[in-house]
């Protein structure tokens, strides 16, 4: 019944300005059930994190699949932690943004295996988030450099911060505070 | 009632507990970043407890929802340990009480994630993560606070002392561990090797004592737990079905 998953890297890749790149808002036609996927990947990947929105929700890593079943639109997602409270946003977020695209018809799963993982960020969300001034994660469990003045004279405050995702970091050298996102 | 729901709200009830006491401290924390810490640690005890107590609401199968669980069950019916109920004490206390029960869970979630039940194994390889973070601040503020000043020291070491006889019931398996094909006390090696990190780099001293208050996971809770339950529930039971 479920159409072949695709996931995000693949259709992403080589996307440029085209029909998945339009402003948004305006009263559009009905897309037609089973039509190609991957400008819908480009939609989602213009949908913000509710709480980190210079990233797309597509960059986060937390749409995990997308599939026609019949006439709707079923949108696989994970879950950042547990508890955060962005993920009713999310959700909400996603369904917004599909059907002012003319997606008419959204369900979407909660999937939690494999779980979330940072690695699933992608290389533009990571140079958004240290652009914006908060530092992408390392496997190391720490920020290489200050997202601010790029100095590696770093030191952690708190391993957690304002949201779930994010711990405080401060830099030696330029003095200033900055969060770090958590790598797990 | 079956042994899996039974299971499933000893995990839910422990998290919730542990994250309402946790979340106690939101806006009195000894200094801000440390409030937000623990604020944080509430709010991803809460979320596992979420996933926990709605798979548990599907296999009772009676039409309970995750709040139904959490908002209109009196003591009796909650299986967390005892030790998450205990109250908050001062921050030390706080802080030993959440490294016993992290370090606890991280091997008991790593024995989950391989379980049978596959919504079993999901939820403790997706909640593994968040508890593993957990331990790795719990144990370095132990450590820090247990070898600090004579003051921190003296804390530290009671708290340990007056928590400890709170750890032997996680370690006692009854019918429905079995039935659940896990063996509480398979792991207790592991996480003694955590607590001897309190000894090695934390100074403080193991109690030899092996007394377990215990009753927790099968219903008998000290009083403490109603207190709990009367501030969570309150608005849940003076205006039922009250929603966002």
């Amino acid at each position: 019944m479920v159409a072949a998953m695709t996931t995000a890297p693949d259709v992403l890749r080589g996307l440029s300005a085209g029909p998945a790149h339009e402003v948004p808002g305006q009263a559009r036609d009905r897309v037609a059930p089973g039509s190609d996927l991957a400008p819908i990947w480009g939609w989602l990947d213009q949908v913000p994190d509710p709480e980190i929105p210079v990233i797309s929700l597509v960059d986060l890593g937390v749409i995990r699949g997308l599939a026609w079943s019949g006439d709707t639109l079923e949108v696989t997602v994970t879950p950042t932690y547990s508890g955060c409270p962005a993920t009713a946003i999310i959700n909400m977020s996603i369904q917004d943004g599909l059907r002012a695209r003319g997606v008419q018809k959204v369900a979407i799963t909660r999937q939690l295996s494999p779980p979330w993982t940072t690695d699933w960020l992608s290389e533009k969300g990571r140079a958004a988030l240290e652009e914006y001034g908060i530092a992408p994660p390392q496997p190391a469990g720490g920020p290489s450099r200050c997202p601010h003045c790029q100095s590696e004279n770093v030191s952690k405050i708190s391993q957690f911060g304002s949201t779930p995702c994010k711990a405080q970091w401060r830099c030696g050298d330029c003095l200033e505070p900055f969060d770090y996102f958590k790598c797990i | 009632m079956s042994e899996t729901f039974e299971y499933l709200l000893r995990l839910g009830d422990s998290a919730l507990i542990l994250g309402h006491r946790v979340s106690e401290w939101c806006g009195h924390g000894p200094y801000l970043e440390e409030d937000i810490a623990l604020a944080n640690t509430a709010l991803d005890l809460i979320g596992q407890a979420t996933l926990w107590l709605e798979y548990a609401a599907e296999v009772e199968g009676k039409g309970r929802s995750a709040d139904d669980l959490a908002y209109l069950r009196d003591a009796h019916e909650y299986r967390n340990l005892l030790l998450v109920e205990r109250p908050n004490g001062d921050f030390g206390q706080t802080i030993m009480r959440q490294f016993l029960f992290d370090a606890y869970m991280v091997p008991l979630l790593d024995r989950l994630s391989a379980h049978d039940d596959p919504r079993i194994a999901e939820i403790a390889a997706k909640t593994a993560k968040e508890t593993a973070y957990h331990l790795e601040r719990s144990l370095d503020l132990c450590v820090r606070l247990g070898d600090g000043t004579e003051q921190s020291h003296a804390r530290m070491q009671a708290a340990l002392d007056d928590l400890w006889p709170y750890t032997g019931e996680m370690f006692l398996g009854d019918a429905v561990d079995a039935a659940m094909g896990v063996d509480p006390s398979a792991l207790r090696e592991a996480w003694l090797a955590t607590v001897r990190q309190l000894e090695t780099a934390g100074t403080l001293a193991l109690p030899d004592s092996e007394y377990a208050h215990k009753g927790g996971r099968s219903g008998q809770h000290s009083e403490h737990l109603g207190y709990v339950l009367a501030e969570m529930q309150w608005l849940q039971r003076s205006n039922p079905g009250a929603a966002w």
